[in-house]
C-alpha cells in the first residue's frame, strides 16, 4: 500500500488546506509520497520534507503546471502514480481538487470517493451526502482509490523533529499541452485568517439588511476575536459579501472552535458548511429561527444594538 | 462562428426544500412520497444553454436535454424543454448510477449526437460528489472549466470561462469542444411559462436502456450504511452580551 498525496502550493508556501492531506494519507497505513509540481516545486518540497509522515517527496519541476489546469495536470499525475505503482490518491476536496481529482478518476478509469470525512480503513471511507443531512460508508473496489479529503476532518500534519524526508525530481511528465489557456484571477486580499482554515469565524446573514451594515459591524467584530469573516448565501446573494465567503453546501465547509452566526436564521444548507464547529453562538431576533437548535449558546436579540455591544465588550476585555 | 451544439445533463433529485431522511435500513435516503425536482445546478445550465441561443441565435443551434435515471425522470426532462432544450433523451434505470457511470453515458451522448459545448451543474445535491463534468471532459480529452460565474462564447469559437476558485475567481480560455460546469452565480434561472410547458409536451423525448448505450455502468462503490449525522445539542439560551461573553468563556471558546 502506497499512497500519493497530491499537495497545493502558491508563491513558493505550502497552502494550508494540504497538511489534513498528508494526515488523512498516513491514516490509510502505506508510505505517503507527497506530490509538487510547477515551477516552485523544489522550493516547496523543502518545507513539505519536514512534515510528520512524508517517507518521501516527488517534485515535478515544469512551469506548465503552475496555474493548476486539469488538463495536463491529469495526465501528469496519471504518469506518476503508474511510474511509482500508488495505490491510493489524495488530494484537498478545495477547488484545486474539485477540478483535477476527478478527471485523474476518469483516465484511471477508477469511481473517486468526494469529500471523505473519515478513513476506516484502506477502502473504506465515510462521507456526508445530502449536504451533510446523511452520512455514508462506501467501500471501493478499484485498483487504485482516488480520494478528496474535507480538510476540516483530519488534523493538519505538523513539522516533525526526525530527519527530512528524501526530495526527488520524478522523471514522469507526459507534458501534454493544454487546450486551455489560464488568462486572469481576480482573489479577495484579506489581513484576516483564511477563512477554511481559521479558529474563529464569524459570519453575517440576511438579518444584517444590507452591505453596508455588513461592512460596519462585522470587521470590527471579526477584528475583536481574531476571527475570519463569513457569510451567508442568502448575504451573498444579496451582494451584502464577497461570493469566496459563504459558508455551506456550496460554499466553504468550515469548523473552527468558535463560529459566530449573526442574522443567520440557519436553512440546512448553511448548517451543512458549518455545523461541526466546536462551538457555535448565534445572535438574531428570531427566538424560533433554526440556527438556534443547533447553537450552543444562543442570544435572541436585536443585532444592530448586540453586535456594537459585544465588539467593544470584546476589545476592552483584551 | 462554429455552431454550438449543445448537451446539457440533468438529474431528478429530492427537491431542495425537502430535508432528507434516511431509511428504517440505513441503506440509503428516502424517497418514496418525497417532493422530486431538477437539481438547481442542472437548472443554472439548463438556463445558460438558453441564453446562450439568445445572445448567438444563430450559432447554437440545438440544445439537448439528457437524464439517466428512472423513468420519473422524463418529468425533469419536460422541465427542461419548457424552459427551452429543444428536444431530450432519457438512459432509463431503476439503478442509482455513479458519476462515472454517468459520464460514460454522456460520452457515447457527446458522440451519437455530435455534441461539441456540454454545461452541466457543479454538482447534484444528493451524491454532492462533484464529478460528472470534469470526468466527462478526461474521457473526450476536451478541455473542461468548473465552477462557472460567467461564460463567453467569442467570435473565433472561444470560450472565455470566469470560474470561482478558494478566495475569489479566476478565468479561463477554452478552445471547442469544451465542458463547462455550472456555479450558484452564473445566472437566475427561468420559470418555465404555461404555454412553454405545453409546448414542451409536444416535443420530442426519446427514451432508451441505459444497456442500449453499450457503456460499463458497474458500481465501483458498495453503500455499507447510510445514517443520520450525530445530533447538535443546542438550544442554550443567555439573556444578554455578557451573559453570550461568559457562556463563551464557561465553554473555552473565548
Amino acid at each position: 500500500l502506497s499512497t500519493l498525496a497530491v499537495l497545493e502550493h502558491k508563491e513558493g508556501n505550502l497552502l494550508p488546506q494540504s497538511l489534513p492531506v498528508i494526515t488523512a494519507a498516513t491514516k490509510l497505513g502505506g508510505t505517503v509520497t507527497a506530490l509538487l509540481a510547477g515551477t516552485d516545486a523544489a522550493s516547496v518540497a523543502a518545507q513539505v520534507a519536514k512534515l510528520n509522515g512524508v517517507s518521501e517527496v516527488l517534485t515535478v519541476s515544469n512551469g506548465a503546471y503552475d496555474k493548476s489546469l486539469a488538463e495536463n495536470f491529469a495526465p501528469m499525475l496519471q504518469e506518476n502514480i503508474k511510474a511509482g505503482g500508488f495505490t491510493h490518491v489524495v488530494a484537498a476536496h478545495s477547488a484545486f481538487g474539485k477540478n483535477i481529482m476527478p478527471r485523474l478518476s476518469a483516465l484511471l478509469d477508477v469511481q473517486q470517493i468526494s469529500d471523505v470525512i473519515e478513513i476506516h480503513d484502506d477502502s473504506t471511507f465515510v462521507r456526508p451526502i445530502y449536504a451533510g443531512n446523511a452520512i455514508a460508508t462506501v467501500k471501493s473496489s478499484d485498483d487504485i482509490k482516488v480520494l478528496t479529503i474535507r480538510g476540516t476532518a483530519f488534523p493538519a500534519a505538523a513539522e516533525g523533529s526526525g530527519s527530512a524526508a528524501a526530495v526527488q525530481e520524478s522523471s514522469a511528465d507526459p507534458k501534454v499541452e493544454s487546450s486551455t489557456t489560464w488568462v486572469s484571477e481576480n482573489l479577495a486580499k484579506s489581513e484576516r485568517p483564511d477563512l477554511g482554515t481559521a479558529t474563529r469565524v464569524v459570519s453575517g446573514g440576511r438579518g444584517l439588511k444590507d452591505k453596508d451594515n455588513f461592512d460596519k459591524l462585522m470587521p470590527p467584530l471579526a477584528d475583536a476575536l481574531g476571527a475570519a469573516i463569513g457569510a451567508s448565501r442568502a448575504a451573498v446573494d444579496s451582494g451584502f459579501a464577497d461570493n469566496s465567503l459563504q459558508v455551506g453546501q456550496t460554499g466553504k465547509v468550515v469548523a473552527p472552535q468558535l463560529y459566530l452566526a449573526v442574522g443567520i436564521s440557519g436553512a440546512i444548507q448553511h448548517l451543512a458548511g458549518m455545523k461541526d464547529s466546536k462551538v457555535i453562538a448565534a445572535i438574531n431576533k428570531d427566538a424560533d429561527a433554526p440556527i438556534f437548535q443547533v447553537a450552543d449558546v444562543g442570544l435572541v436579540a436585536d443585532l444592530f444594538t448586540a453586535v456594537p455591544e459585544l465588539t467593544e465588550k470584546l476589545k476592552s476585555e483584551k | 462562428m462554429t455552431a454550438l451544439r449543445i448537451l446539457v445533463p440533468v438529474k431528478r433529485v429530492i427537491d431542495y426544500a425537502v430535508k432528507p431522511r434516511v431509511n428504517a435500513a440505513q441503506t440509503g435516503v428516502e424517497t418514496a412520497g418525497v417532493k422530486m425536482s431538477m437539481n438547481p445546478f442542472d437548472e443554472l445550465s439548463i438556463e445558460e444553454a438558453i441564453r446562450l441561443r439568445e445572445r448567438h441565435p444563430t450559432t447554437v443551434t440545438d440544445i439537448l436535454a439528457f437524464s439517466a435515471g428512472p423513468a420519473k425522470a422524463q418529468d425533469t426532462l419536460r422541465t427542461a424543454m419548457a424552459m427551452g432544450a429543444d428536444r431530450a433523451l432519457l438512459a432509463e434505470t431503476d439503478t442509482e448510477l455513479e458519476p462515472l457511470a454517468v459520464a460514460k453515458l454522456l460520452q457515447r451522448v457527446v458522440k451519437d449526437e455530435d455534441r461539441n459545448l456540454v454545461i452541466l451543474g457543479k454538482q447534484s445535491i444528493d451524491g454532492d460528489a462533484g464529478q460528472t463534468g470534469q470526468m466527462l471532459a478526461g474521457l473526450l480529452g476536451w478541455g473542461q472549466a468548473t465552477q462557472a460565474s460567467a461564460v463567453v462564447v467569442g467570435e473565433g469559437g472561444r470560450v472565455t470561462v470566469t470560474r470561482e476558485v478558494d478566495g475569489g475567481e479566476e478565468v479561463l480560455e477554452l478552445g471547442l469542444p469544451a465542458v463547462v460546469t455550472a456555479d450558484l452565480r452564473l445566472n437566475e434561472p427561468r420559470y418555465a411559462s404555461l404555454p412553454n410547458i405545453m409546448k414542451a409536451k409536444k416535443k420530442p423525448l426519446v427514451k432508451r436502456a441505459v444497456a442500449d448505450f453499450g457503456v460499463e455502468v458497474g458500481a465501483r462503490l458498495q453503500t455499507v450504511k447510510v445514517v443520520e449525522p450525530a445530533p447538535r445539542k443546542g438550544g442554550g439560551k443567555v439573556e444578554d452580551v455578557g451573559g453570550l461573553v461568559a457562556r463563551l468563556k464557561e465553554l473555552g471558546a473565548l
